[in-house]
């Protein structure tokens, strides 16, 4: 009977260390921020509950000691674990209250919006500029001229100033990026760059410079075809 | 209630808002303190959620009307009776919140109602002559059920109930389209006042709308009555109402599963609908400020699956003796592909960091996660999760048999092919999805996840009905016997789908931001902004409160009658549980009997 006590902490505990130390060091990976791993692990452990009271048995078994420990109910030398687990636990409340509180230098985390909604007259908009290869090379040559210093000449966001930069410039080989988008919705962010973000895209953090100052619509339009093409990937449509 | 109070007692202020001699119509009235836009929030949610409530439960009450017509098994029309006996209760609650709704508006926002009753005034007509045959048919329903029982009169009864569905329908559908045309108007062509109305009405989103609301009204109608039968079932005091309400609990929660499972898709429809109508109301809501509530609503619908398969699980390991051990390693398996999918499902494409966090990931998208993030991923945990929830079902279904047909081996063998092949086609789609133009991925893979899980639905339930005709029965299924957390677990179940409707439902109208008809009319009142997400919750959360109370209230009074007819037998230590777990009552119940009641 004690393997149902113990095999959910081990569960919980192998958990966390595939979370804190094995996904970090996967090829390509990174760290992961705090509020994915208390996501995952609520999940295992509310899996736990649930797989752990699904019949009399194994709720006994699992729930058993717990409640005998937390009654004291004939848990002998334990009695002083108890005790001591009645003072930790509001200390623990008390710490978390007062880390949450105190005075820090750390930024808090952020639910950043990345897409906005662009402003009405450029939602919707086509592409003017006749998909020509021609037209596709220009706009690389000038990809290559005002963005690929940040976003990278493999497009991959790796450019010799991305480094400067936090949050980094967007990959756009990554499938989750402009792939997702229409071509209007990079119209809009090229031209109007960071600081012509909107209300919702929050908290405003973009060092993407206004290229309406200095380059032409055309020019922009043909940048958006030589990115897709260059990144290999396709703007979202309707057709 | 406070709010709803403190907007009803404001209402004489109206009249101090409506100067004698105003220099222009008045366009807002607000409610000091409180806000006006609080006041409908509130109230047009209480009465959404039980309309909802009133027009999805007559169409399973009447279906289990007809099975048990058909079928001859009276427990069904008891049953059927049982759960139109809380619809009479609710239907006067829910006309007097939509009243109070209408006079709210004309009240709050003279011009929005001015602009929308000139287009709509011909199914404002509509909709009331509807209001009174519904009304009719449904006295005529309840009123006569035990004189309508046999013979002819039962088919009529049957056929009283098919109206009931029909008026029920066309009530629904009349104000969406109301809604729908605020948020996806149309150009509205001169003409008669009917042609601008049927114009109007048939808006992009209006068919999407409707079918959303049906299926949402069928899972909001079955789990409230799993809840209401989990509620009987605590408090029950004899073996016979232990049984009935643990077998109505069971039913409600299937019908919740049911309408589940087809939700997500109906979802899907919608959404793509909204961004093919109005790209930016598209990311407003899936890329932009609303993004984040879809996380809330994985996680709620998450919650939701897992609630549903959980009391499956605990039904097969009480009810069907023995199945606790031979179906164990499957509930475990099942179990974490839904966690692994939930786990997919609630990762935001954008990671909540801090700033030395997002460094070290080189951004808010996590290189390895990030691709959890999007819609590729959603879909595919979705239709994953279905087929579990599906495969739970059909366990259950199968618990406690022994097939008897020759070729019985050969169909488990094709349908554990079916099932397995299924999957790996939907993960490999969703996979697939990631590499393809956007439109193909939306207009053929997610399409085809779709069919395949349909697919799979409609090959394994007649294939495991035919199997089980001839199959011999190893275990009798004991109703009664369910531990007091399968009660809990049908109330926690119907919490969270009336969360996930008041969650959607501030996401339907806040994605119209700014306008109250999107791109025509303009909100020039104080509220023309979009509530924060933490507000927006405890708004959310205020609704869910008050929907559970006056539900409560609603059968408290529908089963007063029950009570004076039931005389008073046991005591405290004839609960099935005694006093309530939570309370420190023993969990006598968790030993499974073998009796049959």
């Amino acid at each position: 009977m004690k393997g149902a006590l113990v095999t959910p902490v081990i569960v919980m505990v192998v958990v966390y260390l595939l979370l804190k130390f094995v996904v970090p060091n996967i090829p390509g990976s990174a760290p992961l921020p705090f509020s994915v791993i208390i996501l995952y692990m609520m999940l295992t452990l509310s899996g736990i509950g649930m797989f752990y009271t699904l019949s009399k048995d194994s709720k006994d078994a699992f729930w058993g000691p717990m409640e005998r420990f937390l009654t004291g109910e004939n848990i002998g030398g334990m009695q002083a674990l108890r005790w001591g687990l009645l003072i930790l636990f509001p200390l623990l409340v008390g710490w978390q209250t007062y880390s949450s509180t105190a005075v820090s230098d750390q930024p808090p985390g952020e639910n950043r919006t990345i897409h906005p909604a662009p402003p009405g007259e450029y939602a919707g908009l086509s592409n003017p500029v006749a998909k020509t290869p021609d037209a596709i090379q220009q706009g690389k040559g000038f990809y290559a001229a005002y963005c690929s210093p940040c976003h990278g000449g493999n497009f991959d966001g790796k450019g010799p100033a991305a480094r400067g930069f936090n949050p980094p410039p967007a990959n756009f080989a990554d499938p989750t990026t402009i792939a997702m988008l229409q071509e209007s919705y990079l119209f809009w962010r090229i031209k109007k760059g960071g600081v012509g973000l909107p209300i919702e895209g929050m908290p405003w953090k973009s060092a993407m410079p206004r290229w309406e100052v200095e380059l032409p619509d055309e020019w922009i339009w043909k940048i958006i075809m030589g990115e897709y093409d260059g990144a290999h990937q396709s703007p979202r449509t309707w057709e | 209630m406070l709010v709803m109070a403190a907007g009803l007692l404001s209402l004489p202020a109206l009249a101090f808002g409506a100067d004698a001699t105003p220099p222009a119509p008045v366009e807002y009235r607000d409610v000091p303190y409180v806000g006006s836009r609080n006041v409908i929030w509130v109230i047009a949610q209480l009465h959404l959620l039980l309309a909802g409530f009133v027009l999805g439960v007559p169409l399973f009450a009447w279906i289990c009307e007809v099975v048990g017509w058909k079928g001859g098994e009276k427990r069904y029309d008891k049953l059927a009776k049982e759960f139109t006996k809380l619809l009479t209760s609710a239907y006067s609650t829910t006309a007097l919140f939509g009243a109070i709704l209408l006079f709210l508006l004309i009240g709050f926002y003279p011009k929005l109602m001015n602009y929308l009753s000139d287009i709509f005034f011909p199914s404002f007509i509509v909709y009331c002559i509807l209001f009174l045959l519904e009304t009719a048919t449904l006295y005529l329903y309840w009123y006569g059920w035990d004189t309508m029982q046999d013979g002819g009169k039962k088919t009529f009864h049957i056929f009283l109930g098919f109206l009931l569905n029909f008026f029920a329908f066309f009530i629904m559908i009349i104000p969406n389209s109301w809604a729908t045309f605020q948020s996806s108007p149309v150009v509205l062509a001169e003409g008669s006042d009917i042609a601008r109305a049927w114009a109007a009405t048939w808006n992009p989103t209006w068919w999407p709308v409707n079918i959303h609301r049906i299926i949402a009204n069928v899972v909001l109608g079955g789990y409230i009555c799993g809840a209401y039968a989990g509620i009987r079932y605590l408090s029950s005091k004899t073996p016979e109402e232990r049984s009935h309400y643990d077998w109505m609990g069971y039913v409600g929660n299937f019908i919740g599963v049911f309408g589940l499972l087809s939700l997500p898709f109906a979802g899907y429809w919608l959404m793509r609908e909204i961004y093919q109508y109005n790209q930016q109301m598209g990311i407003t809501l899936m890329g932009g400020f609303l993004s984040w509530l879809f996380i809330l609503q994985a996680m709620l619908i998450g919650v939701l699956f897992l609630g549903s398969n959980y009391y499956f699980w605990i039904g097969m390991t009480y009810r069907i003796p023995g199945s606790d051990l031979k179906y164990k390693k499957q509930m475990l398996a099942m179990l974490v592909a839904l966690l692994v999918c939930l786990g997919i499902w609630m990762t935001p494409h954008s990671l909540v960091a801090s700033m030395e966090e997002a460094r070290k990931m080189g951004g808010s998208h996590h290189p390895l996660l990030g691709v959890f993030g999007v819609m590729s991923a959603k879909m595919t945990v979705a239709n994953l999760m279905i087929l579990v929830t599906f495969m739970s079902f059909i366990m259950y279904w199968r618990a406690g048999k022994q097939e008897t047909a020759g070729w019985a081996t050969a169909a488990k063998v094709f349908m554990g092919l079916v099932l397995a092949v299924s999957a790996i086609a939907v993960i490999v789609l969703g996979v697939w999805g990631y590499f393809v133009p956007a439109i193909i991925r939306i207009n053929y893979f997610s399409t085809s996840q779709v069919l395949v899980v349909l697919g799979v639905m409609l090959t394994i339930t007649p294939l495991t009905s035919i199997l089980l005709k001839s199959a011999k029965t190893t275990s009798e299924m004991v109703w009664g016997v369910m531990p007091p957390r399968a009660g809990y677990s049908l109330v926690l179940n119907a919490i969270m789908i009336i969360l996930l409707m008041t969650l959607m439902g501030y996401a339907r109208s806040s994605s119209r931001v700014h306008w109250h008809v999107y791109g025509v009319l303009r909100d020039t009142s104080q509220y023309a902004y979009s509530p924060a997400l933490g507000y927006a919750s405890g708004i959310m959360a205020l609704c869910t409160f008050l929907f559970c109370m006056i539900v409560a209230f609603i059968f408290w009074v529908a089963t007063m009658g029950d009570k004076a007819k039931t005389p008073a037998v046991a005591s405290k230590a004839g609960l099935p549980h005694g006093l309530p777990a939570m309370a420190g009552g023993s969990n006598a119940l968790d030993e499974p009997k073998t009796s049959k009641f």
